[in-house]
């Protein structure tokens, strides 16, 4: 089945994109379709490549990277809520004149445009946050 | 038309369980995960409401119990473990998913 996911938390905060994960990596591994991970509000702390988690903690951003480069998933970042919270592109950082980018290469900024088109396309929208 | 509805928060914090109980209809199906899991709980508050809701299957996830320290022995009668698998199957057995966050 195609399935999207929402995450309306950032990482570390409570369990959202804990759950997210592993709700996203079960249904890979049944052999479902992810169509789209969509994040958004505070979930779009998920994509900064800029985290060093202590080495005893789990990962959450290099761990959505990993199964995005074993799954090809498609991580799209919400450029609205990215902005006011500082995940920044090439282009972002252009357009808004900013002296540096960090956003993590397996996510991409875009807008709340592809969260329609996800749950549209999508047999389900399964929603993850506060 | 059957719905999958997720509570994620403890009903002692916040009121979507009881929005989410206020909304849900018979043959559907409600996931207590995350701090929801405090909902399936026996000897609460939340146990009436649980047994009470006709037609309704109570599901709460595995990890988040045992994350806890809460013993399935400690839940609310007719409320069935599942693990993150069973979460997916949930999701795309029923029609939709509705997420009380």
């Amino acid at each position: 089945m195609k399935l999207s996911i929402q995450i309306n938390e950032g990482p570390y905060q409570h369990q959202a994109s804990d759950s997210a994960y592993m709700f996203t990596k079960a249904a890979l591994e049944k052999g479902h379709e992810i169509f789209r991970v969509f994040f958004y509000h505070d979930g779009v702390g998920n994509g900064t490549r800029l985290t060093t988690p202590p080495q005893d903690d789990r990962n959450i951003v290099n761990r959505w990277a990993d199964l995005a480069d074993e799954y090809k998933l498609d991580m799209v970042v919400c450029v609205a809520a990215a902005q006011r919270r500082g995940i920044v592109d090439e282009g972002e950082a252009e357009r808004n004149k900013k002296d540096a980018t960090n956003i993590q290469p397996q996510f991409r900024i875009s807008g709340l445009g592809q969260l329609i088109e996800a749950a549209v396309q999508s047999e389900r929208l399964v929603v993850f946050g506060d | 038309m059957s719905e999958l509805h997720t509570v994620n928060k403890s009903p002692f914090e916040k009121n979507s369980f009881d929005s989410c109980m206020g909304h849900v209809l018979d043959g559907s199906a409600v996931l207590l995960y995350e701090d929801g899991v405090y909902a399936a709980i026996k000897g609460t508050a939340m146990e009436g409401k649980v047994t009470s809701a006709q037609g309704v299957k109570f599901y709460v996830l595995g990890p988040d119990i045992k994350a806890r320290g809460i013993d399935a022995a400690r839940l609310t009668d007719g409320i069935e473990i599942v693990d993150y698998a069973g979460f997916v199957d949930l999701a795309t057995e029923h029609d939709k998913v509705v997420a009380w966050v």
